[in-house]
């Protein structure tokens, strides 16, 4: 066989497995997302955005779940966002090659990969068991924790592509430190810090750990953030795991529910960082 | 002895031939004097000394790494940016040595302008990359300002092509409007010296016959200092030249000198193009 023939064939062979491989990947995902349309979509009726989560046998929705869900997503990513961005400013800008910087670094990328669950138990020791209740406060706090390491991760990285002769540019016409900061590399890199602000927001949507140890669940409606709040995720394992079908309906609902919501941050995400791309 | 008869005891000067009258005798802007530069341990800059004059044209050449670019960002003091590197010596602008260090360096920079080799417009609009350097210093009112943001695109000569567009971003360009946008942003903060770095090595013939065209028209006003690879280039339009080779400089004097009769063989081999 000459070179040239075998190199065709390891070609078609490689290129047979990274079909296969990628066709595998993309039939778990085709099928969660089929399996949550066939069994959700019953459960996407008007009562499931205007009623509370109900006792089981009797009817309801998960109005209660979605706002505490909203709330709690919100408080986080208000504490979350500054925190990380301002982090992630002084990784990018203020601490480049220092020792400090690097330790900084390295405690974030640890934060960033930390099971959600410790997080958990962690504001469980720091919040839940010093205020002696269960409080959606407690888990917007956790929630806010898991923000932190991603925007800071994401801040730093499109800080960094921000090209040096930029920030020379306009030191050069007499700019201070801050100024360039605020006024070109932000600029330049808005469009992927947002962008890491989406997908931090979309990371905890669903997330089920941090919030069982801290905001727990209420089954009625409650807007006091130091009283247990009601959110989709606990729900739905609350509700997943129930012997009851209606309950279990619902459950199907509000994962569905999630997943559409997390799409669209995604798909928003890609579309704005898509979006930058074509305009430079 | 009265002031009158000492007048009249002294011989008259000698008439002004007219080449003078158009270019008075140069006068002094900067002073470069025993510079030495550090990239970490790397010595880069090996003792310079040299004038850059007012209303004059310096053009500074030499192979890649010979230390003209480095030369110039000591000028404006940008290379503190990045920690490790440092210069020593003196360089004196109106009396004032700013590589002391209480030199405030926003101040500096906004008198010692700089462009570099690659176009760099900031991400926002036309009308804003002019006016973020004037906006920096000044607080004018809108009217005002739009006459500088307009005054400073008519020096780079790119007013007529983006008139029509202030508002839109300035990264929608062609790399030549992009670097005579970046020139126009350089002397809408009204700078007395300008720092060229190969302002021009990215950019077509056109584009760059343009930026020659416009180095000449600014020539007028203020202290210029450019960094070229293209001897014709220095040649056509610089008053003076200096050869740098490895961190020295190796030869400094007019222009017409330099390409005409070199003192040095180094300088001659150069521009010949026997090395380098």
């Amino acid at each position: 066989m000459s070179v040239y023939a075998r190199r065709r064939a390891v070609n078609a062979v490689v290129m047979a497995f990274t079909l296969a491989a990628t066709g595998f990947g993309l039939l778990w995902l085709v099928l969660v997302l089929g399996t949550l349309l066939w069994n959700g979509t019953a459960a996407l009726t008007p009562a499931l955005f205007a009623q509370m989560t109900p006792p089981p046998g009797s009817t309801g929705g998960l109005l209660n779940a979605i706002f505490g869900s909203v709330v709690m997503t919100l408080i986080a990513t208000l504490i979350g966002t500054p925190t990380g961005i301002l982090a992630g400013t002084f990784l990018a800008e203020y601490s480049r090659g220092s020792r400090f910087g690097k330790v900084v670094r390295f405690i974030n990328d640890i934060l960033l990969s930390a099971p959600s669950i410790i997080v958990g138990l962690f504001v469980y020791e720091l919040m839940v068991v010093r205020m002696g209740h269960f409080s959606a406060w407690a888990g917007a706090v956790a929630l806010a924790i898991i923000v932190i390491p991603v925007v800071v991760r994401t801040t730093e990285d499109m800080l960094n592509l921000v090209p040096n002769a930029l920030r020379e540019a306009a030191s050069a016409l007499g700019s201070p430190k801050w100024k360039v900061i605020v006024m070109v590399s932000y600029r330049a890199a808005i469009q992927g810090m947002v962008t890491g602000v989406m997908l931090a927001i979309a990371r905890i949507a669903g997330e089920t750990a941090p919030l069982l140890f801290t905001a727990l669940n209420n089954q009625f409606w409650s807007t006091n953030l130091n009283a247990p709040m009601a959110n989709l995720p606990v729900v739905i394992f609350q509700f997943a795991m129930s012997p009851y079908a209606d309950w279990q309906v619902l459950a199907w609902g509000g994962a569905l529910l999630i997943t559409i919501t997390v799409l669209f941050l995604n798909i928003g995400a890609r579309a704005l960082a898509s979006w930058s791309t074509f305009k430079q | 002895m009265s002031l009158a008869v000492a007048r009249q005891a002294m011989p008259l000067p000698p008439p002004v031939p007219p080449e003078a009258r158009v270019q008075p005798s140069p006068e002094l802007k900067l002073l470069i004097r025993d510079v030495d530069f550090y990239y970490g341990d790397f010595k880069a800059l090996k003792s310079i000394t040299l004038p850059l004059h007012d209303k004059r044209v310096t053009a500074f050449i030499g192979p890649s790494g010979c230390g003209k670019s480095t030369l110039l960002r000591v000028l404006n003091r940008i290379y503190q940016l990045y920690p490790g590197q440092r210069a020593t010596g003196e360089v004196i602008v109106d009396g004032e040595n700013i590589l002391s260090p209480g030199v405030d360096l926003n101040l500096l920079r906004a008198k010692i302008g700089m462009v570099f080799q690659k176009p760099t417009p900031f991400p926002m609009s036309i009308y804003d990359n002019i006016a973020f350097g004037i906006r920096l210093y000044e607080r004018l009112p809108h009217h005002e300002l739009d006459d500088r943001v307009e005054s400073a695109l008519r020096r780079a000569a790119l007013w007529d092509e983006v008139k029509d567009k202030l508002r839109q971003s300035g990264l929608g360009l062609s790399g030549g409007q992009q670097q005579r946008l970046c020139i126009a942003r350089a002397i809408a903060v009204q700078p007395e010296v300008l720092l060229l770095d190969e302002p021009a090595s990215a950019l077509d013939p056109i584009s760059t016959q343009r930026i020659e065209e416009l180095i000449a028209e600014l020539k007028g006003d203020y202290c210029i200092a450019i960094v070229t690879h293209n001897m014709q280039q220095a040649a056509r339009s610089s008053d003076y030249t200096a050869f740098m080779y490895l961190g020295e400089l190796i030869e400094f004097d007019e222009t017409e000198l330099i390409f005409t009769r070199p003192k040095q063989k180094h300088t001659e081999d150069y521009i010949t193009g026997r090395f380098g």
